[in-house]
């Protein structure tokens, strides 16, 4: 983990490009890639606030109902109480880390595959209550009519303005995430994963900081459920179901997790693959799951260990194949 | 009283099913340490083997059981040669590969199935069994509960009663110590997965004429297994049948009262409960690290 950065010339520049690809892109692009790449700019946040719960080592099931919590949140807000985007996105965040910080005391006593199955159960539990409540909740054709917001007279029914919004949005949830990464938390987190005896016997309560870890990870998740459901203007049950989080696992997992900005990698790359085979139709899911099964079987590191493997290959840097805290 | 154990009938037949396939699930984690997400996409595949072979083709149905379960377990041994070995040093990879594996096998179904609306099989079994002049079962339901009891006692017997059986719980219990006293790890996986999704596959050939046969109807299947494998206790095979026919009473019990989504929902509280106040489950001991 690099984090002494600098600003050196070519992060500069490569800054510069990046964010004039950003800016640039979706004036050249059709009004359906405008769409998805509005999902992909929330998705983005998706998987990178999932990557701060995945950071103490449990892979949980329950981020996409996280979101979900935050959609129903707004979309709730909106239509009872027609509170402004402002409210409304740090609402969906608190909403889901207040659900989170309750969930810690059930889910948090299991560890590994009884946590795994115990997020994916508590998760299901929530999403059946929006599907059989259907006089808060709407049941299986959820809420509708979500006004979109108007700010200083931009209206955001229009995604070009509404890429713009979340493309900020993302951008400054995602500086505070690298922030926590960074910190003195995000390197005890790191430390739980890898050597929590350890950890533990310097006097770091476990506990607490995988407590953290999961509520600030489900806050982001909200702030993106969020997002999504201001620009859709609807929400039902069936868009946080555990095949919407299969989706998030996998951009994680191809992306690679042990770097940042690995899972962002995933989801563009896997976000354009998938638009790319789009006329294959009704084969997509077998493609998608091929894909899934090869990158785990020869890349465990995902796409973001390729240039240190094609550095290894020719001869320069050190094996890749190493996970970058473990005990060697 | 009469709808409660009507009630009760039903869901005895259900817990035969909810075992057949949450047995199979505990054996290959137990055995191998793998989830396997796509052991519901098993009985899916099950299930439409039946429907091509019997409904459409007109195989008889017995035959086309057998062939269900032929099939599956092929399929099972596929993914421990090529998945799950290769991957075997780290738990999370074999789950992500499996999953990949139910997306490629609801395709496929997709693809065998075509679109359109979810498929029937025809009970092959017709007319009802009536008890007490009130309790109706139908002959087919009394079928699948006969079988599913057969096939549980049979894998009782191999794993208490057979050499194999015993190397199989001493591979669950502690790989290194198997492997110490001489036992082939490698072997012993193959067999557990073998007879893991060989119940899968009975499994799915069984529901085949009770429900309808879609390519997304391994979802249920898979929420039904983790619950019951939970609330029996993770690696406990006498749990996980004790688990599978309480729960299957349960679940049927709130159905007729109060509907599916809360039965749903109750099971799954219920199981975040036993993972709180019981994280071993009904039957299972502590593992110590």
């Amino acid at each position: 983990m690099n984090s002494k950065g600098g600003f050196t010339i070519q992060r500069m520049l490569f800054g510069a490009v990046l964010l004039a690809i950003l800016l640039v892109t979706p004036h050249l692009l059709s009004f359906h890639h405008k769409d998805l790449l509005i999902f992909l700019t929330i998705n983005v946040l998706a998987v990178c606030s999932y990557r701060l719960v995945t950071l103490t080592g449990e892979w949980s099931l329950i981020h996409a109902v996280m979101m979900g919590v935050g959609a129903y949140t707004v979309a709730l807000s909106v239509n009872h109480f027609e509170l402004a985007i402002w409210f409304t996105l740090p609402l969906a965040g608190v909403a889901a880390g207040l659900v989170a910080a309750l969930l810690c005391f059930p889910l948090l006593r299991m560890t590994q595959f009884y946590f795994l199955i115990g997020s994916f159960a508590a998760g299901e539990a929530i999403r059946l209550t929006w599907v059989e409540f259907v006089g808060v909740f709407g049941g299986t054709s959820g809420l509708r009519g979500v006004e979109a917001p108007i700010v200083w007279g931009i209206d955001f029914l229009d995604p070009i303005p509404y890429y713009y919004f979340s493309l900020c949005v993302v951008t400054i949830c995602l500086i505070i995430l690298y922030r926590i990464e960074h910190s003195r938390v995000g390197l005890t987190l790191h430390a739980i994963h890898w050597k929590a005896p350890l950890a533990e016997s310097v006097g770091v309560d476990a506990w607490r900081y995988r407590a953290l870890a999961f509520i600030l990870g489900s806050f982001f998740a909200g702030i993106a459920g969020g997002l999504k459901v201001q620009y859709l203007g609807s929400v039902t049950p069936n868009q946080f179901t555990i095949g919407f989080m299969v989706f998030i696992l996998i951009w994680v997992i191809v992306g690679g997790y042990n770097k940042f900005y690995g899972p962002i990698i995933g989801v563009v790359v896997l976000t354009i693959f998938d638009e790319s085979i789009r006329s294959f139709e009704i084969m997509r899911p077998a493609i998608y799951g091929g894909m899934l099964i090869l990158s785990i079987l020869f890349l465990p590191l995902g796409l973001e260990s390729i240039p240190a493997k094609l550095k290894f290959w020719f001869g320069s840097g050190t094996s890749p194949d190493e996970p970058p805290l473990s005990d060697q | 009283m009469e709808l409660f154990l009507q009630s009760i009938a039903n869901g005895l037949v259900q817990g035969g099913f909810f075992a057949l396939f949450a047995v199979g699930l505990v054996l290959i984690f137990g055995v191998m340490g793998v989830v396997n997400f796509a052991h519901g996409e098993l009985v899916m595949v099950g299930a439409f083997t039946i429907w091509v072979l019997h409904a459409q083709a007109g195989l008889a149905y017995i035959p086309a059981i057998a062939v269900a379960i032929v099939l599956v377990t092929v399929i099972g041994l596929l993914m421990e040669r090529l998945l799950f070995r290769p991957t075997r040093s780290d738990p999370l990879a074999g789950l992500i590969c499996s999953i990949g594996v139910l997306f490629i096998l609801q395709v496929i179904a997709a693809l065998v199935g075509g679109d359109g609306p979810s498929k029937q099989v025809p009970p092959p079994y017709q007319g009802t069994l009536v008890m007490f002049d009130a309790l109706r079962i139908p002959y087919q339901r009394v079928f699948s509960l006969a079988i599913s009891v057969a096939a549980l006692v049979s894998l009782w017997f191999f794993l208490t009663q057979t050499k194999f059986g015993w190397a199989l719980r001493a591979v669950a219990m502690d790989r290194e110590a198997a492997e110490l006293q001489g036992i082939n790890t490698n072997r012993t996986s193959m067999v557990a997965i073998g007879v893991g999704t060989a119940l899968a596959g009975l499994a799915g050939g069984l529901i085949a004429p009770l429900t309808n046969i879609n390519p997304h109807m391994g979802h249920n299947v898979i929420v039904t297994a983790f619950i019951v494998t939970i609330v029996g206790g993770v690696g406990s095979l006498s749990g996980a049948v004790l688990a599978a026919i309480l729960y299957a009473l349960f679940h049927t019990l709130i159905t007729v009262y109060f509907g599916g989504t809360i039965a749903t929902i109750s099971g799954l509280v219920l199981m975040v409960a036993v993972l709180i106040v019981k994280p071993t489950g009904l039957m299972g001991v502590s593992i110590s690290e």
